[in-house]
């Protein structure tokens, strides 16, 4: 993985050290909240609803075990002894004290951290594959493209003051695992004539306006990524509205100006800016392509995990549902379910963080990933390990078998934490997966994707979930609205509104009815729910979702 | 007609902790939305929010909060001043667990 040079680690002093003389400035009257705030914003500190929150960036995703071990050591210091993952591949502290965040900062800094443009009209974290380097289906790793994007975009001084949020997703798969058509930028990588480069998506986005994103180019060379990049932002920068907020994501100024139009500019612009790179941006990649070379596999011998397999029910149920394909055949892909079930989803204790790192270290190469879908991956394991690993994973409440099931939900902070959120999301999750694991069935029922968000905002990606629920304040109540037949990956959709919400007391009872409704409605056991409802359509779904207005109209 | 006035506190967050504070009668800041000075006279108010919106080294994001009175206490009308009151829901953090 990539490794801070000399100029990195003192950039990044030197920003620690700004914003600790800007804490002290704030604290001591100096400069008003007016003033600071905009400053702390650049340094990823938020002021939620209970205290500050400070967003750490994990850089498309990625970490090691010294790393991991410094987010539990933050956690216990100067936290209440846990973290939370976010759907953007960062981790987030919910309890920090202004006064002590530089010196978080500072900490992070040790092990190559940083919370810099985590917030901000700013190119926020570059989001990858958390399989990259890993999955069997890869072209190629996007983690050193990514980090070329993330070192572009770093204090970029055209792009600090966008009209709003930017945010880039990369694939270095064909199978889309980093929902790049919900970004503002998505780059896909795809081959052509044996040649890998990128499909470029644009103006993709969720909150209030959800759009799919649309192919501005349908194949990239890889050697013209970043002038491309700077094309496409650059134009945003003189396009965007700024004269609202609500129109001032990249998504509205695809939709008003038309495709056609941000082409033209955008290959206009590329025209020029492409020389001007002069080839400096390959080297730089290739330098980081050596960084990320993979580990030095070792040979496996398959056969004690053969023989677990077949004689470990519980040990099974774990593979199937929790293992993916590795490049390797003799390796595995372990997703680590952060969604025990009545648990927080993407919450980590300091000692489930610390374990996690040292079962990196002793399994894995000292790799770990963070998901989008707040789980934690390692991403290389030698298959005789796993029986071991999962031993360890499951003695520290870290054995969930419940990847891509019902209860592996996505759910944002909301009204528990954000200043922002218009009911609760984490508790609906909570008792959803409670009851999911009373009914014992969301292994019968199989790939189920829930995902909440407790506002219109959509952190927690409701639009893109088979069903997504999002919380909304009626007259001072929480209700919760149901999506139907969204989809994050490469054959992205955005869900479609079902019908009138529900209170907090009956949303539960309308997911089970759906799911156990859906059993009922496939034609096999193979048919997910997102196939099924594809097949029938809403209406089945919302028949069962709203049986009042069935007996009305018989 | 303008609406009626309802009561209300002064509320906003601590600069340094970041935790939830209401105004009192006597200008203290407090934790405790039952010790908050409560507000029925829409000039007072503003007056009041113009006042603790002042103490910048003290507190971020001061504002008007609707409260009801319950025996001569303030209590929130709208759940999201009752979870700024108590904490979140799924951690018994925040000021559940100090009082």
């Amino acid at each position: 993985m990539y490794r801070y040079n000399e100029f990195d680690t003192a950039f990044l002093a030197e920003r620690n050290r700004q914003f600790r003389a800007q804490v002290e400035r704030r604290i001591d009257g100096s400069l008003t909240e007016d003033e600071f705030k905009p400053l702390r914003l650049m340094n990823g500190v938020y002021l939620q609803l209970h205290a500050y929150m400070l967003r750490v960036a994990i850089p498309y995703g990625t970490l090691n075990s010294a790393q991991m071990r410094q987010l539990a050591l933050l956690a216990e210091k100067w936290d209440k002894g846990y973290g939370h993952f976010t759907t953007r591949q960062n981790i987030q502290y919910n309890w920090p004290k202004l006064n002590d965040i530089p010196d978080m900062l500072d900490a992070l800094a040790e092990v190559n951290l940083h919370a810099i443009q985590t917030s901000g009209n700013t190119i926020r974290n570059v989001t990858a594959d958390h399989f990259a380097g890993a999955a069997a289906d890869e072209i190629e790793d996007p983690r050193p493209v990514a980090e070329l994007i993330r070192q572009w975009s770093t204090d970029h001084p055209e792009f600090q003051f966008l009209p709003r949020k930017f945010k880039i997703a990369v694939t270095g798969s064909p199978n889309d695992r980093a929902v790049v058509k919900a970004h503002d930028i998505g780059l896909r990588m795809i081959e052509r004539d044996g040649n890998p480069g990128f499909e470029v998506i644009v103006g993709g986005g969720l909150g209030r306006t959800p759009m799919i994103g649309k192919v501005v180019r349908d194949f990239l060379p890889k050697a013209d990524l970043l002038p491309y990049l700077e094309a496409i932002v650059s134009v945003y920068n003189l396009l965007g509205r700024r004269d609202n907020k609500y129109k001032a994501r990249i998504k509205i100024t695809v939709h008003e100006n038309g495709l056609e139009k941000i082409q033209e500019l955008v290959e206009a612009r590329f025209a020029v800016l492409r020389d001007q790179f002069g080839g400096v941006d390959q080297a730089m990649l290739a330098d980081l392509e050596a960084q990320f070379a993979p580990p030095q596999f070792r040979d496996a011998d398959t056969g004690a995990f053969e023989a677990a397999y077949t004689n470990d029910p519980v040990f099974r149920s774990w593979v199937d549902t929790n293992i993916a394909t590795h490049r390797r055949a003799d390796h595995a892909i372990v997703s680590i379910s952060l969604k025990a079930h009545g648990a927080t989803p993407g919450d980590a204790s300091a000692d489930q963080m610390r374990l996690m790192a040292d079962l990196a270290q002793e399994f894995a190469y000292d790799e770990l990933r963070i998901s989008h879908e707040q789980n934690v991956v390692l991403p290389h394991v030698a298959k005789d390990a796993l029986p071991q690993l999962f031993q360890a994973l499951k003695a520290a409440g870290l054995g969930t078998a419940n990847i891509g099931l019902a209860s592996d939900i996505i759910a944002c902070p909301g009204m528990d934490y954000c200043a922002l959120a218009t009911a609760r999301s984490i508790p609906i999750a909570q008792e959803i997966a409670t009851r999911f694991e009373e009914l014992k069935l969301e292994h019968e029922v199989g790939d189920l994707k829930i995902k909440i968000s407790g506002c219109i905002n959509a952190c927690g990606h409701h639009h893109v979930g088979h069903i997504g629920i999002l919380g909304l304040d009626r007259a001072g109540v929480e209700n919760y609205q149901i999506t139907l037949g969204g989809d994050g990956t490469e054959t992205a959709s955005i869900g479609e509104r079902a019908g009138p919400g529900f209170s907090a007391d009956d949303i539960v009872p309308a997911i089970e009815r759906l799911v156990l409704g859906y059993l009922d409605l496939r034609a096999t056991a193979d048919e997910t729910f997102l196939q099924a409802y594809r097949r029938l359509g809403a209406a089945p779904f919302k028949a069962i979702l709203y049986p009042e207005a069935r007996e009305k109209a018989a | 007609m303008p609406r009626e006035f309802t009561p209300k506190v002064v509320t906003a967050n601590a600069l340094i902790e970041g935790d939830v504070i209401y105004l009192t009668e006597d200008d203290r800041w407090s934790r405790a939305l039952e010790e908050a000075e409560v507000l029925t006279d829409e000039a007072h108010a503003e007056l009041r929010l113009l006042d603790a919106s002042a103490r910048q080294s003290e507190i971020v994001g001061a504002y008007l909060a609707d409260v009801k009175l319950a025996g001569g206490t303030a209590a929130p009308t709208h759940f999201r001043e009752d979870f700024r009151r108590t904490g979140p829901s799924n951690y018994f953090h925040g000021k559940q667990a100090e009082s």
